[in-house]
């Protein structure tokens, strides 16, 4: 418990100055921790929300941050073993200022959802799936406002409406796995905001929902902000979008808050060194002098390592009462690239585009429609026996989630030994345990871990130990599908460092899926954008990034984050939802034609055709 | 993010873990050695005492769990009875295990034919009802002990072969599966190393259900005439007969019921200690 924390009962002094007196809520050595015996997950935090604010607090996996969020909820009463102290003060419409943490049964509930609303980070899990999204949302208005269904439902039509949703009437009456992640996710707020509630806490709530609708869903949340005169509370990661939505800033780490600042003091002059590590995260995008583009310029005479030639994948998703196919993904469409031994080719697009996919044909993960893979000259696809299994020696995979990716069953040791015992690298257990160790150490962990289990390793770790799997095969290519999107900022820096001074020792050539442009600019030689399972664009790195010519490009770029309160930037273009790419049999795609603008620089011509469908 | 919280009840101290250990060893033993010292220390446990039928326990030293209506001793009957429903137990789970687990591995990992082969089968062995089987083979084949276990075996491999299909299913899928296809490892060897360790778990909580409920149906075919023959005891075959004495000598049916219970309960504690040991996230 933090010093200091008023005993039950008794009135919280602290609430000295005189700007305290208006705030909407306050949060004094507030401290949650769960369990006897375990340490404080929040420990003494302070801190104060004026009305019409927007606070963010930022923080890593583990900072506390959304305990905090759950605390002023007083959610925390629903997980075992919460033991909160401290006082968090909210002010009623009345004026009056209730303690939370004292309040009773009723009182939180009518608070809940009226006064204070929460949206989540998952909106695929958040709306329940058996309910349309009217009786959803009229549901919440029904039980604050007292109103009957079919004006409850009136009112959640408006609701819909206010947040952009197109054709709100029939969207009323479809269930939530009819609509996509963004879709779901302006429910999700149409819904908190439907009682006009005095303060928004948002969990991450754009964390998952890709780039372009990210900044959709912040616009929604800054214009109903206003709209209202709530106050928010923005829980996130992304240093980018702090910079985008809020006022004032709050640094967590370990449950403790690190700094709190004005943003734009902040973005400035940030005090603490950890903050200072979290901005540093963010990608700055068209800063030029990436140092990799230059330095890997003269290696280009050598023949290529993999040759992507006119790639196609399609799978059937609908069929007929006969069992026809109807419909299918085209979720690869005559993709053709190449990538030279020692380069880095990164795979950029959102969710649909096909990227994860062109990774997994050329793993032989999942089976090509059409077109040919050519790895050092050779056809993948005709490869069989020890061949086949060569292939699979020389092409390593590093999943996006290192703790789903180790079998959770064997020593992380044996895990790592797997690749060599398969291909028959070595012989007899002691040089396979030397070699292990090696490895282990390679990628900075300690020899003697190999024969710990994948839990006993942070999230960090285990993508080191992934890492070092790939290299037991000792490869060419690593394809890293999202490899770092699962990592913490700071763990992120050091593995991306990883891969590039492997890079550099080895002469591996990388294929890096990601839909992260931060990760993009640090890593890549050269970008391939897609967009519906289609090449957009590709070239060295600093062309793509610094001169985007295709408009989807563009709007990609405009989209990602700026980590500078004075410059957001406008996006008044970035309307409408990702296309799926869904169609039905018959019907195929135009391919689009290139045209080349710089050196190894293509731009897929838009003769007119409009990429991207107007909400 | 959700809230990180521990997670309670699924995770057990050490010292419940101990505890299920030695208790569930002790109980295990204590009756498998039963049986196994039963022939030499009651070599004539089917002789009858018509003088001495129906004692109380406690009473006669000789007789320290009583004697049942033809006045055989109560407990030489149990000890040597457990030879019979400890083989029956253990044998058709071992057999119903072994058959099940490999068809839901074939199933669930390869799919497709052999899939919809398997559990077409699977369904059709759920919709026979087991006694109408059970009289049909016997009345063919004749009863005895090897027929009921098979009986058992091919009434009861379904259940596993259900169980690991679905445990297979959501495994082959998972990224450490693919991870492992990614780096060229053959299917058998991913099956074994990969889904096997990890479908473990549930397995040996419905072997060791199992067991219990494979001695009890021993008894019950063997009380209608089914099972093995009604002159060699087992612990099924002592509930059936002291039936109508239930309420003037209670001890003829609930000696051999509490053996079967504390069979029961020793391999579940074992069965529990065992699948927590195999799960490396449960020990800190």
């Amino acid at each position: 418990m933090g010093d200091g924390a008023p005993l039950p009962g008794e009135p919280t002094a602290g609430l000295g100055n005189a700007a305290d007196r208006e705030s909407l809520l306050s949060v004094t050595s507030l401290s949650v921790r769960f369990g006897r015996g375990t340490g404080p997950v929040v420990d003494g935090l302070d801190f104060a929300l004026a009305p019409g604010e927007t606070l963010a607090i930022v923080g890593e996996s583990g900072s506390g941050k959304s305990v905090t969020s759950h605390a002023i909820m007083r959610l925390t009463d629903y997980a075992p073993g919460a033991d909160v102290t401290g006082a968090i003060e909210f002010r009623r419409p009345d004026g009056s200022l209730q303690d939370m943490l004292r309040a009773a049964p009723d009182t939180i509930r009518a608070i809940r959802g009226n006064e204070i609303a929460m949206i989540f980070q998952e909106p695929m899990t958040s709306l329940n799936p058996v309910f349309s999204v009217g009786n959803q949302i009229a549901e919440a208005v029904m039980l604050h406002q007292g109103l009957d269904h079919a004006s409850a439902l009136r009112q959640a039509e408006a609701m819909l409406d206010q947040v952009r949703i197109p054709d709100a009437v029939h969207v009323l009456d479809r269930y939530p796995h009819q609509l996509s992640g963004g879709m779901r996710q302006r429910v999700m707020i149409a819904m908190a905001l439907s009682c006009r509630p005095r303060l928004l806490i948002a969990d991450e709530p754009t964390t998952a929902l890709d780039v372009t609708i990210q900044a959709q869903i912040l616009s929604i949340i800054r214009e109903q902000q206003r709209e209202l005169g709530m106050a928010v509370i923005f829980i996130t990661h992304d240093m980018g979008v702090v910079a985008e939505i809020a006022d004032r800033v709050l640094v967590m780490r370990a449950g403790a808050k690190v700094e709190e600042a004005p943003v734009r003091q902040l973005f400035r002059a940030p005090a603490h060194p950890y903050t200072k590590l979290l901005l540093n995260a963010v990608p700055h995008l068209g800063t030029p002098g990436n140092a990799l583009a230059g330095a890997f310029a003269d290696r280009k005479a050598a023949p290529p390592l993999c040759q992507v030639d006119g790639l196609t994948a399609r799978f059937d998703v609908r069929h007929d009462r006969l069992g026809r196919v109807t419909h299918r993904v085209h979720a690869v469409e005559e993709v053709s690239f190449e990538i030279q031994p020692g380069e880095t080719l990164a795979l950029v697009g959102e969710s649909g585009s096909g990227k994860t996919t062109i990774g997994r044909m050329i793993q032989q993960l999942t089976v090509p429609t059409g077109g040919k893979i050519r790895f050092r000259g050779k056809d993948v696809a005709e490869l069989r026996g020890p061949a086949q299994r060569a292939h699979l020696q020389k092409v390593q995979y590093v999943f996006q989630d290192p703790y789903a990716s180790l079998d959770p069953k064997r020593t992380v040791g044996d895990s790592i030994a797997e690749p060599i015992r398969t291909h028959r690298l070595l012989n007899g257990r002691r040089a396979i345990e030397t070699r292990v160790a090696e490895l282990l150490q390679r990628v900075g962990l300690e020899p003697g871990q190999a024969k710990r289990y994948p839990h006993e390793f942070s999230g960090g770790q285990r993508q080191r130990i992934c890492i070092a799997r790939a290299l037991a095969s000792e490869p060419e290519l690593i394809i890293a599908d999202e490899a770092v999107s699962a990592l913490d900022v700071s763990i992120r820096a050091q593995v991306l460092d990883l891969f590039m001074q492997l890079q550099a020792e080895r002469g591996l050539a990388y294929l890096f899926i990601t839909h992260d442009m931060a990760v993009v600019e640090r890593i890549s030689h050269r970008v391939a954008v897609l967009y519906l399972g289609q090449l957009v664009e590709i070239g060295p790195a600093a062309a793509v990034l610094g001169n985007p010519q295709h408009s989807y490009t563009r709007r990609l770029l405009s989209a990602v984050p700026v980590p500078d309160p004075d410059r957001v930037p406008d996006r008044s273009g970035l309307t409408g939802e990702i296309r799926s790419p869904v169609r039905p049999v018959g019907e195929t795609p135009p391919i689009a034609r290139f045209r080349r603008e710089g050196p190894g620089h293509l731009v897929a011509t838009e003769d007119g055709a409009a990429i991207v469908r107007a909400a | 993010m959700s809230l990180a919280l521990p997670v309670r009840g699924r995770r057990r101290s050490a010292g419940i873990r101990n505890f299920e250990l030695i208790a569930g060893g002790i109980l295990t033993t204590a009756m498998v050695a039963l049986a196994l010292v039963a022939p030499t220390l009651f070599p004539n446990v089917n002789k009858m005492d018509l003088r001495a039928r129906l004692l109380p326990p406690f009473t006669d030293l000789a007789h320290w769990l009583g004697t049942d209506p033809l006045g055989h001793d109560v407990f030489a009957r149990i000890a040597t009875g457990g030879r019979i429903s400890l083989v029956v137990g253990v044998v058709s789970v071992l057999g119903a295990v072994s058959v099940g687990t490999l068809a839901g591995l074939v199933a669930g990992y390869y799919r497709g034919i052999a899939d919809t082969i398997l559990m077409r089968i699977a369904d059709i062995q759920l919709a026979l009802p087991f006694m109408l089987m059970a009289i049909t083979f016997i009345a063919i084949l004749g009863p005895g002990l090897p027929i009921l276990i098979t009986l058992m075996i091919v009434a009861q491999w379904v259940q596993y072969a259900r169980l690991v299909r679905g445990i297979t299913l959501t495994l082959r899928d998972r990224e450490f599966v693919q991870a492992a296809r990614a780096i060229g490892v053959a299917a058998p060897v991913i099956i074994w190393k990969h889904v096997l360790p990890n479908a473990a778990g549930p397995i040996i909580v419905l072997m060791t259900l199992n067991v219990a409920n494979n001695i009890l149906l021993e008894s019950s075919l063997t009380f209608v005439g089914l099972g093995v023959d009604p002159t060699v005891p087992s612990w099924g075959g002592m509930l059936a007969d002291g039936r109508t004495y239930v309420q003037t000598a209670w001890w003829v049916t609930v000696f051999p019921g509490l053996a079967i219970m504390f069979t029961v309960l020793g391999l579940n504690l074992l069965g529990d200690w065992l699948r927590d040991r195999l799960d490396p996230t449960s020990s800190r």
